[in-house]
């Protein structure tokens, strides 16, 4: 089962880029996640592997996943290592100078599964989609509120300058 | 059901001389080694202890069944798994619930499953006569193997995760008005293996498995009347009013669980030597473990409003 949502961002490229790279955030804005550690010596990166969890349904379902495709700043891609199979892509694409298009994608499955394996993964669509949107939502909120914070630290710090 | 064998070794009574043997000593004798007999007959079908029979793969295929019985059937949720320790052997002691059905297990198994991985060695003991049914064989493959102190060693010795029911048979067929109480019976056998072991124990309180099937009693009277102590380790022949049978005398062949809200909440290690010194005592751990068990479960208890609907 394969569920996307996106987004865009009033932020550069390069913001939404350092926010959704960097591990130590990733429990701030992803929706559901209980768990996103470090499980290997790379931080971030190819190659850099996280063990996750994500509550859905009654279980905390995850992992170990491993970075395994990373083109700063446009797509971060990551498959499962252990646990249930998944595979997820961050996809930016610069809209203009300040206007970002953020695309999470997930896809996941138990292989051999057979029927109750289609069926699980029917019903737990609509919670992950949940899931992705909220993430897209408290990722927007927090990256256009760091630009106002930013944008009125620099209007302060310009004002006494500019004052006789 | 760590503690079974000292149950069982406790078990004969002296009830068949008593009353048997003193009134026609030939025929005593006769039903004894026929006793005898069956009972060995049922001791042969149990399947002996491998732990290599547990099958990750296997596991994982059925996590998705598992995932939509307890998410949908049963509105499971399980909290603090967190508090177990991420690697090594662990003793896991929870209160049992549900009949023969065993809903907690069910659920605390996907949840333990899907937290740290199907790589991760868990294993689950179980009374035999479970084992010893053909339609229930998958279960050894769950990692179910038979409640003796030789498989519960051999788990931890492995370096497994290792969940026992020291209530058992006892505590699963207690009447439902008792649904809120921890009561294993005095089985305190999986402590000394937790000491002999230097293993920590992780409490695990489950609450609504009692509110699947409306248990009247354990019929305690009854197994005894029976010898099914004597037969087939059974303490108790329940009697309850369960799907789809109405009157169900015994759950052997299980019945349908009424969607009661499952809640399965995992208390901090408890570190033997670090709490209670170099040599516990075996009496103040069990008090101990079944006061934070039971303080657990009345507080699982007052956030439900209603039964079955939690």
């Amino acid at each position: 089962m394969r569920v996307a949502a996106s987004t865009t961002v009033q932020a550069p490229i390069e913001q939404v880029w350092a926010f959704v790279s960097d591990p130590g955030r990733v429990l701030g804005f992803m929706s559901g996640v209980t768990r996103w550690e470090v499980a290997g010596e790379r931080p971030t990166g190819l190659g850099a592997r996280y063990r996750i969890l994500l509550r859905i349904g009654a279980a905390e379902i995850g992992g170990v996943i491993e970075v395994v495709e990373w083109q700063q700043p446009y797509d971060m891609a990551w498959t499962s290592v252990t646990g249930i199979d998944q595979r997820g892509r961050w996809r930016l694409r610069s809209l203009s100078r300040d206007r970002t298009k953020v695309e999470l994608r997930m896809a996941y499955g138990v292989a051999g599964a057979g029927l109750w394996g289609w069926l699980a993964e029917q019903v737990a669509a609509p919670a992950v989609a949940r899931h992705l949107r909220r993430t897209l939502a408290q990722l927007r909120r927090m990256i256009e509120q760091e630009q106002l914070r930013g944008s009125a630290a620099s209007r302060r710090t310009a004002t006494p300058a500019s004052s006789p | 059901m760590a503690s079974s064998g000292s149950v069982t070794a406790r078990s004969p009574n002296g009830r068949v001389d008593g009353d048997g043997a003193a009134a026609t000593p030939r025929r005593g004798s006769l039903i004894r080694r026929l006793v005898s007999e069956l009972a060995g007959q049922v001791e042969r079908r149990i399947p002996r202890g491998d732990l290599d029979e547990r099958d990750p793969d296997y596991i994982r295929e059925r996590l998705p069944l598992m995932w939509l019985l307890a998410s949908i059937w049963f509105r499971g949720e399980v909290r603090g798994l967190g508090n177990i320790p991420d690697s090594g052997p662990v003793l896991l002691v929870g209160n049992h619930s549900g009949g023969n059905m065993t809903p907690d297990t069910i659920l605390f198994t996907l949840a333990f499953s899907t937290f740290f991985g199907v790589e991760r060695r868990f294993y689950q003991l179980a009374h035999n006569l479970v084992l010893a049914m053909p339609w229930l064989a998958p279960l050894r493959k769950f990692g179910t193997v038979a409640a003796s102190p030789s498989n519960a060693s051999e788990a931890l010795d492995s370096g497994a995760a290792l969940l026992v029911y020291p209530g058992g048979d006892y505590e699963v067929h207690r009447p439902s008005w008792l649904r809120n109480k921890v009561d294993f019976g005095g089985r305190k056998g999986f402590i000394r293996l937790a000491i002999e072991k230097h293993v920590p124990i992780v409490p695990v309180v489950s609450i609504g498995g009692q509110e699947t099937a409306l248990f009247l009693t354990r019929g305690e009277g009854l197994a005894r009347l029976l010898w099914l102590d004597r037969l087939f380790r059974l303490k108790v022949l329940p009697i309850s009013l369960a799907l789809p049978w109405g009157v169900n005398v015994g759950d052997m062949l299980g019945h349908i669980p009424l969607p009661a809200k499952l809640t399965v909440e995992t208390l901090p290690a408890i570190d033997l030597r670090g709490e209670f010194g170099p040599d516990p005592d075996v009496d103040e751990v069990y008090d101990h473990l079944t006061r934070v068990m039971q303080e657990t479960l009345d507080a699982l208890a007052s956030e439900r409003r209603l039964p079955v609907l939690g």
